[in-house]
């Protein structure tokens, strides 16, 4: 098997130029999918039957919550690579993602509670879903304080895929908690196996805010990987290159 | 416009929702840059090259 295109994502100038080229390709699609669905959940959806307009706050709860959770695993899967391979640009990917990860894991709980509010007649309840939601932040949190902790890169980016790695048994835990207990939080609508539990003029919007936000991070994450790369990598000559034009 | 922005008596919960979603949205996007912008400084005089300035 010819493995030269892993050597070359192991590459920390090849990475940095290929996020520079790439950056865009997301943001713009991006910045476009979050409008339309902005204007469809706002605009064109119709009330729901049960919760009024108050059930809007889905299009901006699901996909931040959404993105806590993606970012999370794309973090523990890029810090496990970076563990197994000692792959620096793997460390420096897992690295760029945490502060993104933890925005929007405050961004769902803050939704959430001013869903629940007017909903369930309370902000916040220890219910398995909202503790879980909290103990991401505070994996994020602990991820982010450790890494600063810690001066030295190298000893920083390993001991930091521990604590990603081991705090991933969390994100099956809040998928499924309500399946498991006995839960507050609704049952998911959009993210099951069989026919969403939603009109499509309702669904469409939530699809598109989803994927907008999934290329949002995807942009962001790649201007905060070359921003790490680069703080990585000073004294190669390619970089002189890169900072020079 | 004032049925739309009364979100139907939801409005009290409903826009401070979008508003802390398009907030972290737009401190992420200025954070990334900043620190992009930041990282290149350094390098910038670590390598003792002349960038354009920022």
């Amino acid at each position: 098997m010819d493995w030269t295109w892993f050597h070359r994502l192991a590459s920390p100038p090849y990475i940095y130029r290929l996020a520079a080229t790439l950056t865009p390709w997301f943001a713009w699609p991006a910045g476009l999918l979050i409008a339309a669905g902005l204007y469809g959940g706002l605009v064109l959806a119709p009330p729901d039957y049960q919760q009024g307009d108050g059930f809007r706050i889905i299009y901006v709860h699901a996909p931040s919550a959404w993105l806590s959770l993606m970012i999370y695993s794309v973090m523990a899967t890029a810090a496990a690579v970076g563990l197994i391979w000692r792959m620096k640009v793997a460390h420096a990917a897992a690295a760029s993602c945490a502060g993104i990860g933890a925005w929007f894991t405050v961004v769902s709980l803050v939704t959430g509670m001013l869903w629940g509010k007017p909903m369930w007649g309370t902000y916040w309840v220890w219910d398995p879903r909202l503790t879980a939601q909290l103990i991401l932040l505070f994996l994020y949190l602990g991820y982010m304080g450790l890494r600063s902790g810690i001066e030295d890169t190298a000893r920083a980016d390993r001991a930091s895929a521990v604590l990603a790695i081991v705090g991933v048994v969390n994100i099956p835990i809040i998928r499924f908690s309500v399946e498991w207990w006995n839960s507050i939080h609704q049952a998911p609508s959009v993210m099951k196996m069989d026919r969403p539990s939603m009109p499509a003029e309702m669904l469409i919007p939530l699809l598109t805010m989803m994927v907008g936000f999934t290329l949002y991070f995807a942009a962001i994450m790649l201007v905060r990987l070359r921003a790490e790369i680069l703080r990585r990598e000073r004294s190669a000559s390619w970089a002189r290159e890169v900072v020079a034009s | 416009m004032s049925e739309f922005l009364s979100m139907g008596g939801y409005a009290a919960f409903v826009w401070p929702a979008y508003a802390v979603t398009f907030l972290a949205v737009f401190v992420n996007i200025w954070s990334a840059r900043r620190a992009l912008r930041r990282a290149r400084a350094h390098a910038q005089r670590r390598l003792g090259v002349a960038g354009e300035p920022s």
